[in-house]
């Protein structure tokens, strides 16, 4: 294998290039990303930096690690074409042959098909996020919709820097999808606390000038409205390409397509669940990061070896530093421990440990998941403490 | 500039100049040493810039900032008294010379 190309230069794709050397990798490595300069984190977008406004200390490697390691990183430059035939992917008039291609392309933000959508603020990429705090810099009226992770941190950090903060969530309750209906509670108070107001159940139903419109005809007056109803995965590419496309780019349990000589990784793939075999696509740096260092070990070392990283997620608001530890289904049980840690339960397996401020009984979550199943029975027969576990 | 030498666990030593009040997890990334992982930009949520301070070093380090024992108690390497997570060690210029053990792994 002579020639690796590495589709987004995001937090996964970087990690790839990382990852391919550390193990040994000796032939030619380019990394293309549509963004300009170089690859940086995104967490801290909507956290430290939208308060401090330090970009350069969001970038994940100095400029001289690119020329040391022999990653050919080419920026502002959008793939347009994989030829999976020729195997060689296009970029406007430049092309790019390779011996094996990973895709890495991430999301972009959901529009939902609203009136007046075109007239909201993102919060995506480090462009974005200069965007916000351009406008931020005297006291604004925020909307937001959407009361998931982004919409969230985002409220505490303006309610934090003095403006004023309302947010509009489509489900009943905050974070849904991911979190337990404790966990959401728990942060409805958070927030409510802090001085935000709260529509659960009321989604926007237009964007105006003067504001937004939900559902129950409830008018929120506003400055600027925020965009952050969820992602869609950039699988375009993959897809023309005649590649799998279900919510991402799908993968097996090597994260290979179905084209051999095609990978996929972090935000637009779509894998099986090591746990339960269900088909899904996780967002966040753990995954990213996990996915690029497996690929890289069977790219290089041919360690033919499933996925099988325990996820893991964090988030902060205000004070507050969630911490989730395996993956549950919607529906899962709950178990609430006296000190707040929230046990879920796919029926009687543990299936994931959500914690807020509690990095002991998180890390404890990470190493008993990573282990065998461990069972409802034997953690009620120690008062769910994983330091009693047999 | 601080200089900072870091020994991996088979004792390859490399000694490089960090930045004044950048951390320790930052400067070896910055700098391409192998054996930090530092997944999560130093948000002390994964414990994957695990390091051993060299005895001469611990009184100028200082103790554990609030939360890091909770981390490192599971982080993948052993855990010692003089372990801390490098992303919490910053750079003040009286740690110039500053020398780390990293241990073997980090997840
Ligand atoms: C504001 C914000 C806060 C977050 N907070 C957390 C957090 O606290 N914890 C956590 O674990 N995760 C967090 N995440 C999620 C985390 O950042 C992502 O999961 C991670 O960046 C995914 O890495 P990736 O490489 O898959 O995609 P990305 O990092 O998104 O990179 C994909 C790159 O591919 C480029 N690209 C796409 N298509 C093309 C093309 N055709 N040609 C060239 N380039 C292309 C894109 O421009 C982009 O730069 C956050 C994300 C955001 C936006
Ligand atoms: S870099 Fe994650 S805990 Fe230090």
């Amino acid at each position: 294998m002579d020639r690796i190309v590495i589709i987004g230069a995001g937090q996964g794709g970087l990690q790839a290039a990382i990852s391919l050397r550390q193990e040994g990798y000796t032939g030619a490595l380019t990394l293309i990303g549509g963004e300009a300069g170089l690859p940086y984190q995104r967490p801290p977008l909507s956290k430290a930096y939208l308060k401090s406004g330090d970009a350069a200390a969001l970038r994940l490697r100095p400029e001289s690690f690119y020329d040391k390691n022999a990653v050919e990183l080419v920026t502002e430059t959008w793939v347009d074409r994989i030829d999976r035939a020729g195997r060689v992917v296009h970029a406007g008039d430049r092309s790019f042959a390779y011996d094996h291609l990973i895709l890495a392309t991430g999301t972009r933000n959901l529009r939902p098909p609203i009136p007046g959508a075109e007239r909201c603020l993102d919060l995506r990429t480090l462009a974005d996020a200069q965007t916000l705090r351009t406008v931020l810099d005297s006291p604004k009226r925020c909307a937001v919709i959407g009361g998931g992770f982004i919409g969230l941190e985002f409220a505490a950090v303006a309610r934090g820097l003095g403006h004023d903060v309302t947010v509009a969530e489509a489900a009943p309750r905050l974070m849904a999808r991911v979190v337990s209906p404790e966990i959401s509670s728990y942060f409805k108070d958070l927030h409510k606390r802090l001085g935000t107001v709260l529509h659960l159940g009321d989604p926007a139903a237009e964007v105006t000038g003067a504001g937004m419109v939900l559902k129950s005809g409830t008018e929120v007056a506003a400055d600027i409205v925020l965009m952050a109803a969820g992602v869609v995965p950039n699988a375009e590419l993959a897809g023309e390409a005649g590649l799998e496309v279900n919510n991402g780019v799908v993968v097996n349990d090597r994260l290979l397509t179905a084209d051999p000589d095609i990978s996929a990784l972090g935000d637009c793939a779509v894998f099986p669940d090591p746990t339960t075999g269900r088909p899904v696509r996780l967002e966040s740096v753990q995954a990213a990061t996990d996915h690029a260092r497996l690929i890289a070990k069977r790219l290089i070392k041919g360690e033919d070896m499933p996925y099988a990283a325990v996820p893991w997620f964090w988030s902060d608001q205000a004070d507050a530093k969630l911490q989730i530890a395996g993956l549950a289904a919607p529906g899962d049980a709950t178990h609430r421990r006296a000190d707040g840690a929230i046990f879920r339960f796919a029926d009687a397996r543990l299936s994931a440990v959500e914690t807020v401020n509690n990095a002991r009984t998180h890390m404890q979550a990470r190493k008993a998941l990573a282990g065998p199943d461990v069972s409802r029975a034997a953690l009620a027969a120690v008062d769910y403490d994983f330091a009693a576990l047999a | 500039m601080v200089k900072v030498t870091y020994i991996a666990a088979d004792g390859t030593t490399t000694t490089v100049e960090g930045e004044a009040f950048s951390n320790v997890m930052q400067t070896a990334l910055d700098n391409d040493v192998a054996g930090i992982v530092g997944e999560c930009g130093g948000s002390m949520m994964c414990a994957t810039c695990h390091c051993y301070v060299d005895e001469a070093w611990q009184g100028k380090t200082g103790a554990r900032n609030d939360g890091e024992d909770d981390m490192l108690d599971c982080a993948a390497g052993e855990v010692k008294p003089n372990s801390r997570l490098s992303c919490q060690i910053t750079l003040t210029p009286d740690l110039d010379g500053l020398v780390v053990h990293l241990p073997e792994a980090q997840y």
